[in-house]
């Protein structure tokens, strides 16, 4: 392994070529103060070059040992971990069942489409979702809601938790013989307050936050979930420099990545809609671009079939393409209410 | 928060000096910067990079709020826990006590079905007192069409609230609380629009009435895709006004012909064919909201304006928590009224179209209660 490749500054990597050490053996047997006579370097810098350069030469040899890379997973535990995986319900059996079960955690999925199809709708009925407690299937976590629309209605949030607990008293009685002796006592406001809400104006402050949702969960440990209403909104504007924009966004996916994998959360992202030009017609497409339509690990549009929401898998490392369709009703997302058969795989 | 000053975060000193040095003076900058680009800027390692950008995150990134804390103070600080009545009561059931605070408010609809006649209606409501259901303060209605006619303002409040208007000084104080701007060009406006920023909050404005959205973009005429950016600042600036200052915003959007190839599907939907449902064939004129999809995602309500078999109809289009409904209504010589408070359901995306068939008369002198 070569020295530029090493994450030190540019200055210090510019000290040691000119000092003449180009390869990472070169570093091996030297002792730190003598590395800081010779770069005119302080003592402790010197040290924590060394340390950067040794442990990139650990997984160097690690490597030609032909033994496990730091870090690395087999398949066949990785496998064990998958099948352990929870989901979130979307209320909607139809839509779970073409979702494997619902939205999975440790993945972020992006879900798109026109206004008024239900996006916001089925953002907060996830977040009360992942509250259901472990004896209805459900996580018990509580939710991260952030908005940078203003679409947030708390007046609906109300509605949806109320109906969400009467199902659960519904289910109680009709399955459980002693329903004296599982009572559903969670109150809507208790749902309510368990959905941290932030609110975001600008773009700047939807990349602080995505930074600094690391040390907002590692506080607040029992938080299950992460909803962005929606990514798009502060990205369509004030950016001259489209290229800046791509970077900002993968990055952002990145780390969103980083957090559902660290702390087992699922993350949702709800995005807009825009016309593209393609094959000599205009078609609708999810907006921020194509690189960004890589960033995510699933997605899901919305669309209207006649009359009908329908919901269909675009991308999805482990689901077919299917599309079933969905409504929204007062007590929130439910299937729809139509009898001819809904899912259709494509 | 995005303008945060570097110097006004509490950084290591040898760090604040490095962003000093290099021209990164807001948080802005820093923060749009990946980390491995200000570890070439700046110099530095990736720990203190990582560290400093956490730091700066913190400060910046907007505190939390539980949904219930956010729905208490609501219900405390704010009229009705944040809904202004229109007066129409269906409507007003539908939309939860009326019109949402913080938040845009479209009303579309062709010509002359009667967008300015309920703008004047409730810029009215908004200037009573809370005992007659209004916010008790000033609206400001910008007036791009040269629509607005005081006129037809005093004769509303005299047919719908004879108490107050009888009274010349009481119709002069509430006339005198609506202040009318009428900017003739979209620069004009947006100097307009940070004016009424600074003065939102000092002055005790109440509610924003812009009618209409569409003219403002019309005169600057560009083809094509290019009008998109010449109004998404405009967007995002009346949001966060909206939002910052709590009060409704009333947005009036003009419609314009669909042309017949007009997008209305995806990619995978042109693919499979006999998976999608055929819409029915329409023969009357085929109309949509002129300002596009951008404009579309941006409102949070929108109330569609039509005429169909020679009856007038408002449709909740989209609402984050109203069912689809439609309510029959007319307009008097005391504004609009409803002719049902009973909205009729209606399904699918037939909400968001709108008719314009049959009618002609706006103001229906006849028809009084």
């Amino acid at each position: 392994m070569e020295i530029w490749r090493l994450p030190i500054s540019a200055s210090q990597r510019g000290k040691l070529i000119s000092a003449g050490y180009t390869s990472l053996s070169s570093l091996s047997s030297i002792s730190s103060s003598d590395l800081a006579r010779e770069l005119k370097v302080s003592d402790s810098e010197a040290l924590d070059i060394l340390k950067v350069a040794s442990r990139s030469r650990g997984l160097e040899i690690s490597n030609a040992n032909c033994s496990m890379v730091e870090g690395a997973q087999n398949a066949w535990d990785m496998l064990r971990d998958e099948e352990s995986l929870v989901h979130i319900t979307t209320s909607s059996a139809d839509l779970d069942n073409i979702l494997g079960g619902g939205i999975h955690c440790k993945e972020v999925t992006e879900i798109g489409g026109v206004p008024g199809i239900g996006k916001t709708q089925l953002g907060i009925q996830i977040a009360i979702n992942a509250q259901i407690p472990g004896d209805f299937g459900g996580l018990g976590g509580k939710a991260i809601y952030i908005d940078t629309e203003g679409s947030f209605m708390v007046e609906r949030a109300f509605q949806i938790a109320e109906a969400c607990i009467e199902d659960m008293s519904e289910y109680n009685r009709f399955l459980r013989k002693d329903f004296h002796a599982c009572e559903i006592r969670m109150q809507p406001n208790d749902i309510l307050e368990n959905i941290f809400y932030f609110r975001i104006c600008s773009y700047t402050e939807q990349i602080a936050l995505i930074n600094y949702l690391d040390k907002f969960i590692s506080e607040h440990k029992d938080v299950k979930l992460v909803v962005v209403d929606s990514v798009t909104f502060h990205f369509r504007q004030d950016f001259d420099d489209m290229a800046l924009r791509t970077r900002v966004l993968s990055g952002m996916a990145l780390k969103l990545m980083k957090l559902a994998k660290k702390f087992s959360l699922a993350v949702v992202l709800l995005n807009q809609v825009t016309t593209k030009h393609t094959e000599g017609s205009f078609q609708l497409s999810l907006a921020l671009g194509d690189s960004w339509s890589h960033a995510c690990t699933n997605r899901i549009v919305l669309y209207w079939n006649g009359n009908e929401r329908y919901a269909y898998i675009d991308k999805s490392p482990s689901l077919r393409s299917a599309s079933a369709a969905y409504s929204v009703t007062a007590r929130g997302i439910r299937n729809s209410s139509s009898s001819c058969k809904r899912i259709k795989m494509m | 928060m995005a303008n945060k000053l570097i110097s006004e975060i509490p950084l290591p000193k040898s760090i604040a000096n490095v962003f000093a040095a290099r021209n990164i003076s807001t948080a802005k900058e820093a923060l749009s910067l990946t980390e491995f680009e200000l570890m070439e800027l700046l110099d530095v390692g990736l720990a203190e990079v990582r560290s400093a950008l956490s730091q700066i995150s913190e400060i910046v990134a907007p505190p939390y709020q539980t949904a219930l804390s956010l729905m208490e103070q609501r219900f405390r600080n704010e009229h009705l826990g944040g809904h202004f009545p229109t007066g129409l009561k269906g409507l007003d059931a539908a939309l939860c006590g009326g019109i949402p605070f913080g938040v845009l408010t479209e009303l579309v609809g062709p010509a002359g079905i009667g967008k300015t006649q309920f703008c004047l209606k409730l810029a009215l409501l908004a200037s009573l007192p809370s005992n007659f259901g209004g916010l008790d303060g000033r609206v400001i209605y910008v007036d791009v069409e040269f629509k607005f006619s005081s006129r037809r303002l005093l004769e509303i409040g005299l047919r719908s609230f004879p108490e107050i208007f009888q009274m010349k000084e009481m119709a002069k104080e509430m006339a005198g609380r609506i202040l009318v701007l009428r900017p003739t060009s979209l620069s004009e406006f947006t100097e307009h629009l940070q004016q009424i920023k600074i003065s939102l909050l000092k002055n005790q404005v109440k509610m924003l009435v812009i009618d209409s959205m569409t003219a403002l973009v019309s005169g600057e005429h560009e083809q094509g895709s290019r009008r998109q950016p010449t109004l998404s600042w405009h967007i995002s600036f009346i949001k966060s006004l909206a939002e910052l200052s709590r009060i409704p915003v009333v947005v009036t959007n003009q419609v314009r012909s669909q042309n017949r190839n007009e997008v209305s599907q995806y990619s995978f939907q042109v693919q499979s064919r006999d998976a999608t449902v055929e819409t029915p064939a329409r023969y009357d004129s085929y109309l949509v909201a002129a300002l596009g999809i951008h404009w579309a995602h941006a409102v949070t309500t929108r109330l569609v304006l039509e005429a169909k078999s020679g009856q007038r109809f408002i449709k909740v289009a989209k609402s984050p928590i109203s069912p689809p409904l439609a309510f029959p209504f007319h307009i008097t010589s005391s504004g609009i009224l409803l002719l049902s408070d009973e909205g009729m359901e209606l399904m699918g995306p037939e909400i968001n179209s709108i008719h314009y068939q049959g009618h002609n008369e706006i103001i229906n002198f006849g028809m009084e209660n």
